[in-house]
């Protein structure tokens, strides 16, 4: 059996002392494809930061067996200055920075990396475009060839589908799935169950609390979904300190 | 064309003090005006403003100290502008106040700690020259020291511009990837502190803001690509140098008013006329391409 990418080990997460991540136990593999489902405040974009290590966890931890992957990052919400006049080309160069760093130049590879990365996501011919005039499925777009470029090993995908056309969601869930054949691992915040079902052999379904983890068929049942449904989504300010299974943390639980 | 000889290149020819302004322009244009181009697209235009006016107290010290000594000035400008920029940057990344109310704050105490070093000295100092500058009594060393920041700048600028666009475009992903955040803006802080006490040596404190945005924001309406922006910005911050210069000889008026009143020309020109300006929105032509 393969050693995992990622455990995490009765892992909370949260703000405040308040869990939007509560005591999650499992694992990732190498090169497997998840889906992260669950309500609006479930913790999905927490888990990543989590993951990401802009979060330091309120109890229990993430590990890493195999050392700590190379990780790229789709946020949510983009937070780009779209007013700063950029070529395309520059802006996807940003992703090449784990090989260009702050200051060396880029090379005739790298070029191509990025001329590639275009074709790949079906924007060749916008190379000279500035950032401001694209569309929002044509941002979407670029912001995939910057994650193509950058090379990473681990994935993490906060809702890369919202507000984006079905054309353009098919090709993006095409280069999802040739990310997988290459051997990379992918967590990708997922709302739209049917598109989980056809396109993501895993899946975590969490609601704070883990509802339940694993094959995405036996994940998303009728079942697992009113349970999770069922999740308070505000943090209660008067909530009582959380003692589950005798640990020694101190934040507070969410009921 | 001897009327023409005679009015846009004679005073330059004739007089070495209007060369030596002009020598200074320059040096400003290709040094400040970059450093504007920069705080435009970081929605930062009243920040050289506000800096301008911490500048203040740390040029009357100087001044108090050594008199009218170039150095001490400009080392007290320095001085001030640094501590007020650092602790409004720096500041504005570990507490809950952005880096606007920081910069309000410190100003504000600046400058009130200058005008009450101008009002309680004895010695009458020549305020009028602090904030408004004298381009045409700029000496070999005043020179020297433009050209000297505007060197420093350029070479800076170069060495921190991936960074610095990157934190402009996509702070998120700087912050992911790399350290240099915080360090880069913090440098680029201080490059505008540093070409503000180059600028008030010819402006004046208050002016010198003026040759740093107004040929950026005037040039935002030529381009849409930060290169030729940069460009664009350093053409339009010449040209307004020259004419300003001339115009102020040939009317008699104060030097720095009028380069600075001549760059805001500029940018009411570009205004209306520029690719992106209002006249091309008001005449729509007739026809519209198919995709």
């Amino acid at each position: 059996m393969t050693r995992s990418l990622i455990q995490f080990d009765n892992l909370t997460l949260g703000y405040d002392r308040h869990p939007a991540v509560h005591h999650l136990n499992g694992e990732i593999q190498p090169g497997s494809l998840w889906a992260l489902v669950g309500p609006n405040g479930a913790g999905k974009s927490t888990l990543l930061k989590g993951l990401m290590g802009e979060l330091r966890p309120l109890s229990g931890r993430i590990v890493w067996p195999q050392g700590r992957s190379r990780v790229a990052y789709l946020p949510q919400r983009s937070g780009l200055n779209l007013d700063f006049p950029l070529r395309v080309t520059d802006f996807i160069s940003f992703g090449l920075w784990s090989s260009t760093g702050a200051f060396r130049h880029l090379s005739a590879e790298c070029k191509a990396r990025i001329g590639d990365a275009l074709v790949q996501v079906g924007m060749q011919g916008f190379e000279q475009r500035p950032l401001d005039s694209l569309s929002g499925g044509q941002l979407q777009r670029v912001l995939f060839a910057r994650l193509l470029v950058e090379k990473a090993d681990l994935l993490l995908l906060d809702e890369p589908f919202a507000a984006v056309d079905e054309a353009t969601t098919q090709d993006l869930l095409a280069l999802i799935h040739q990310w997988q054949a290459q051997g990379k691992t992918l967590l990708v915040v997922l709302h739209d169950l049917y598109q989980v079902r056809n396109h993501f052999p895993q899946a975590l379904l969490l609601a704070r609390d883990k509802v339940a983890m694993g094959a995405t068929s036996e994940v998303l049942t009728p079942d697992n979904l009113m349970k999770a449904r069922r999740m308070q989504a505000p943090f209660d300010p008067l909530a009582p300190l959380c003692e589950a299974d005798g640990s020694a943390h101190v934040h507070r639980e969410a009921r | 064309m001897d009327y023409l000889y005679q009015l846009l290149f004679a005073p330059f020819v004739e007089f070495g003090f209007m060369r030596r302004a002009l020598i200074g322009c320059v040096a400003l244009a290709i040094s400040a005006t970059p450093v504007g181009v920069f705080l435009m697209l970081r929605r930062m235009s009243l920040t050289g403003d506000a800096i301008a006016h911490a500048i203040l107290p740390g040029a009357a010290l100087g001044y108090m100290v050594a008199g009218l000594s170039l150095g001490a000035m400009t080392l007290g400008g320095l001085i001030a502008g640094w501590i007020v920029a650092l602790l409004a940057g720096g500041l504005a990344r570990i507490t809950v106040l952005k880096e606007d109310a920081n910069l309000a704050v410190f100003y504000l105490m600046s400058l009130a700690i200058g005008v009450l070093l101008v009002s309680t000295q004895s010695r009458n100092i020549d305020l009028l020259h602090l904030l408004f500058g004298s381009v045409l009594a700029l000496n070999n060393e005043a020179l020297v020291l433009l050209a000297s920041i505007a060197t420093l700048t350029l070479l800076l600028l170069a060495l921190i511009l991936r960074p610095l666009v990157l934190e402009c475009i996509d702070p998120g992903f700087l912050k992911r990837h790399s350290r240099l955040g915080t360090p880069v803006h913090l440098i680029f802080l201080a490059l505008v502190v540093l070409n503000l006490v180059a600028g008030f040596q010819a402006l004046g404190t208050l002016m010198a803001v003026g040759i740093m945005i107004l040929p950026a924001t005037a040039a935002r309406f030529w381009s849409r690509q930060l290169d030729s922006l940069l460009l664009v910005a350093v053409l339009i911050a010449l040209f307004g140098c020259w004419a300003g210069l001339l115009m102020s000889w040939h009317l008699d008026w104060p030097t720095g008013p009028a380069i600075i009143l001549m760059l805001g020309l500029l940018h009411l020109f570009s205004l209306f006329f520029g690719v992106e300006g209002l006249v091309w929105r008001w005449i729509r032509p007739a026809k519209h391409y198919k995709a």
